[in-house]
C-alpha cells in the first residue's frame, strides 16, 4: 500500500527522533549532575563557615588560656579570608589547629567542667564532623559530574554547555577527639 | 636583681630567639645576677641549670607554616607557678605576640614586664578578631625592646607603640679562635699559632683566598659582585682561591664562573657553626658586597670577632660597623672593578691586613653580649624601679 521509500524516510525520521529523546535525556542527566555539584558545594562552604565559626567562637570564649585562642582564632580567621588558590591549604590548617588545641590532655574534660564549654564543645564537634561529610558528599558529586564529561557524545555535542569541570575539594578533615 | 625570661620555642631546637636567650642569660648570670628561664622543652632534653621546662611544644598551623608552640592549660598552669615561686624583680617575655609562653605570662602575671620583639613580617597577623586577644596582654608590657630596625617596623606598623633598638650581640669570644679549614693556609693568628708573616702567602706570587659568606642565592647579599671581580683577581693571580658559605645551589654558582677559574672557586654551601668559624680562619680577606638590606649585618660581626680583614661595600649598615673603614675597608657598593682593586692592594699588604684585624677585633666589642646584656640590664633597672616586682595576676585579668 505504501511506496517503499516512504516506509524509509519513516524509519529513518523514527531513529532521528529517538536519538533526539536520548541525547536530551543525557543533557538533562548531566545538566542534573551539575546541578547536584553546585548544591553541594553550597553546603560544604555552609559547613566550613559554620565550621570557622564554632572556632571563633571557643576562641573568644574566654574558657581558654590566650594563647590557645590565638592559634585557633588566627587559624579560622585565615580559612574564612582565604582566597581561592589557598582555601584548601588554609581549611586544612584549620583542622590541624583543631586538633592540636583539642587533643590536649585532659582538655576536654576542663572546658566541660565550665559553665559555657559543653555548649561550644558540642557546637565544635558537630560543625567539624559535618565538614567531613559535606565534603565526602561534594567529592562524590564531582566525580560522578567528571566521568558523566568524559563520555564520547558529551565530548562531540557540546551538551555541558559553559559549565565549567567542577573540581574536587581536597583537605585533612579529620575531626578532633572530641 | 632576679629576672625571669621566657622562652617561646623549644629550647633543643637551633633558633635566632633561643641562641640569643641562652646568649642573653649567660650574660647576666656572669654579672652575678639571678636568672631563671621557662621553655618549652622535650622531655628528655637535657637543661642548664638555670632553665626550667614547660613541657613539650606541639607543632600547629600558625600564620602558614607549622610551628612548635606551646599553649594551653598545661603550658599556662606551669607558667603561673613559675612565676609565683621565682619572686622576679622583672620578667623578660620574648616574642610576646606568638601564641607560646610568652604570651601567657604576660596574661599570668602583674609587675614590670619587659618584651622582646624578633621577628619582622610584611603582612599584618594582626587581624580584628586576634587584635583584643593580643592587646589585653601586649598592654601589660612595661618596656619593650626590638632587635632591629626591621623588627621595630614591624611593631610599629602591625602593633602599634614603639620599642628601643637594642640589637643581637655577639658571643665574640666564640669565634676569636679556630684552626683553618683543612687544605686552607689561615691567616696565622688563630688556634694554629703560626707565624702572621708567611712570605708570599697572600701576595701576587703565591696564593691567597678571599672568602664569603651568606645566602649565594639572594641578590641583596652581593655575590655577583663579588664573581665578577674575581674574573678579574682571578686572571691576574693565578694563585687565588675564593671561598663560598652559605644556602643555595653551589653547582649553579660555579656555572656563573668562567670554566678556567672554576677549579679555584670552593663552594662549602650551608656549613656547621664550627666550620663557618673556621672558615673566617681561612680566608686572608673576608668580603661582603652586600647591596643593601642589612639592618646590622651579623655575618660581619662575626667575622670581625675572628679577626678576618674585612673588605665591605659602603652601605649604611656597614660604614657604621667598620667606623667609616677604620676597622675594615670599603668599596663603593656594587662597583666590582672597586672591589677587585682593594682587594688587590689588600692581598699585597700583610701589614695593613694585620692592621685591620686588630682594629676590627676591638670595634666589635661594642657589639658582644656583655655590652648588649649591660644595655638590657639598664632596661630592667628603667622598668622596676619602684614597683614592688612580678606577681601572679588574677585569673582572667
Amino acid at each position: 500500500m505504501f511506496p517503499d521509500w516512504i516506509i524509509d524516510v519513516l524509519f529513518w525520521i523514527a531513529v532521528v527522533f529517538l536519538a533526539g529523546v536520548y541525547v536530551s535525556w543525557r543533557a538533562t542527566r548531566l545538566d542534573r549532575l551539575h546541578v547536584r555539584v553546585e548544591t553541594a558545594r553550597a553546603a560544604l562552604d555552609a559547613a566550613l563557615v559554620r565550621r570557622a565559626a564554632a572556632a571563633l567562637e571557643l576562641a573568644a570564649s574566654r574558657l581558654l588560656d590566650p594563647a590557645t585562642s590565638l592559634v585557633l582564632a588566627t587559624a579560622a580567621h585565615e580559612a574564612r579570608t582565604a582566597d581561592a588558590d589557598n582555601r584548601e591549604f588554609a581549611e586544612s590548617d584549620l583542622s590541624r589547629a583543631l586538633r592540636a588545641v583539642v587533643d590536649q590532655p585532659e582538655f576536654v574534660g576542663a572546658l566541660t567542667a565550665e559553665a559555657d564549654g559543653p555548649t561550644v564543645l558540642e557546637e565544635l564537634s558537630s560543625s567539624a564532623a559535618k565538614v567531613a561529610y559535606a565534603r565526602r558528599f561534594y567529592n562524590d558529586a564531582v566525580s560522578q559530574a567528571r566521568i558523566a564529561r568524559r563520555k564520547l557524545l558529551i565530548r562531540v555535542l557540546p551538551l555541558a554547555g559553559k559549565a565549567p569541570l567542577p573540581g574536587f575539594f581536597e583537605i585533612d578533615d579529620d575531626p578532633p577527639g572530641i | 636583681m632576679r629576672v625571669g625570661i621566657v622562652c617561646p620555642y623549644t629550647w633543643n631546637v637551633p633558633g635566632g630567639v633561643q641562641q640569643h636567650i641562652r646568649d642573653l642569660a649567660e650574660a647576666l648570670i656572669g654579672f652575678g645576677h639571678h636568672v631563671s628561664v621557662i621553655t618549652p622543652a622535650d622531655d628528655d632534653a637535657r637543661l642548664p641549670a638555670y632553665v626550667v621546662s614547660a613541657g613539650r611544644a606541639v607543632p600547629v598551623p600558625y600564620n602558614g607554616s607549622v610551628a612548635r608552640l606551646a599553649f594551653g592549660f598545661l603550658s599556662s598552669g606551669r607558667v603561673r607557678r613559675w612565676i609565683n615561686e621565682g619572686r622576679f624583680d622583672v620578667l623578660h617575655v620574648h616574642e610576646p605576640a606568638a601564641p607560646s609562653l610568652g604570651l601567657l605570662a604576660c596574661w599570668a602575671a602583674d609587675g614590670p614586664i619587659v618584651g622582646t620583639f624578633h621577628a619582622s613580617y610584611e603582612k599584618s597577623r594582626v587581624v580584628s578578631v586576634t587584635a583584643p586577644i593580643l592587646q589585653s596582654a601586649l598592654e601589660k608590657i612595661t618596656g619593650r625592646i626590638a632587635v632591629s630596625e626591621a623588627a621595630r617596623k614591624t611593631l610599629v606598623e602591625h602593633l602599634g607603640g614603639d620599642a628601643v633598638l637594642i640589637p643581637n650581640g655577639v658571643a665574640t669570644e666564640r669565634y676569636a679562635m679556630a684552626a683553618p679549614l683543612p687544605g686552607w693556609p689561615g691567616r696565622g693568628d688563630g688556634a694554629d699559632g703560626a707565624d702572621g708573616d708567611r712570605e708570599g702567602g697572600a701576595g701576587r706570587a703565591g696564593g691567597g683566598a678571599l672568602g664569603f659568606l651568606g645566602r649565594m642565592d639572594e641578590p641583596r647579599k652581593g655575590l655577583q659582585v663579588l664573581l665578577r671581580a674575581f674574573e678579574i683577581l682571578g686572571r691576574e693571580r693565578p694563585g687565588l682561591r675564593l671561598l663560598l658559605a652559605g644556602p643555595g645551589d653551589a653547582d649553579e654558582v660555579v656555572s656563573r664562573v668562567s670554566p678556567g677559574l672554576r677549579g679555584r672557586v670552593v663552594v662549602l654551601g650551608m656549613v656547621s657553626e664550627e666550620d663557618k668559624i673556621r672558615a673566617y680562619h681561612s680566608v686572608d680577606v673576608f668580603v661582603a658586597p652586600n647591596l643593601g638590606g642589612e639592618s646590622f649585618g651579623i655575618v660581619l660581626a662575626e667575622a670581625m670577632s675572628a679577626g678576618a680583614p674585612i673588605l665591605a661595600s659602603d652601605i649604611e649598615a656597614f660604614d657604621r660597623v667598620l667606623l667609616g673603614g677604620r676597622a675594615g675597608a670599603l668599596f663603593p657598593v656594587g662597583d666590582h672593578e672597586a672591589l677587585a682593586a682593594a682587594a688587590g692592594e689588600l692581598l699585597d699588604d700583610p701589614a695593613r691586613r694585620k692592621h685591620l684585624s686588630a682594629e676590627a677585633r676591638a670595634a666589635v666589642r661594642a657589639y658582644d653580649w656583655s655590652s648588649v646584656a649591660r644595655d638590657v640590664l639598664r632596661v630592667y633597672e628603667t622598668v622596676a624601679a619602684g614597683d614592688a616586682g612580678v606577681v601572679e595576676s588574677g585569673l582572667g585579668a
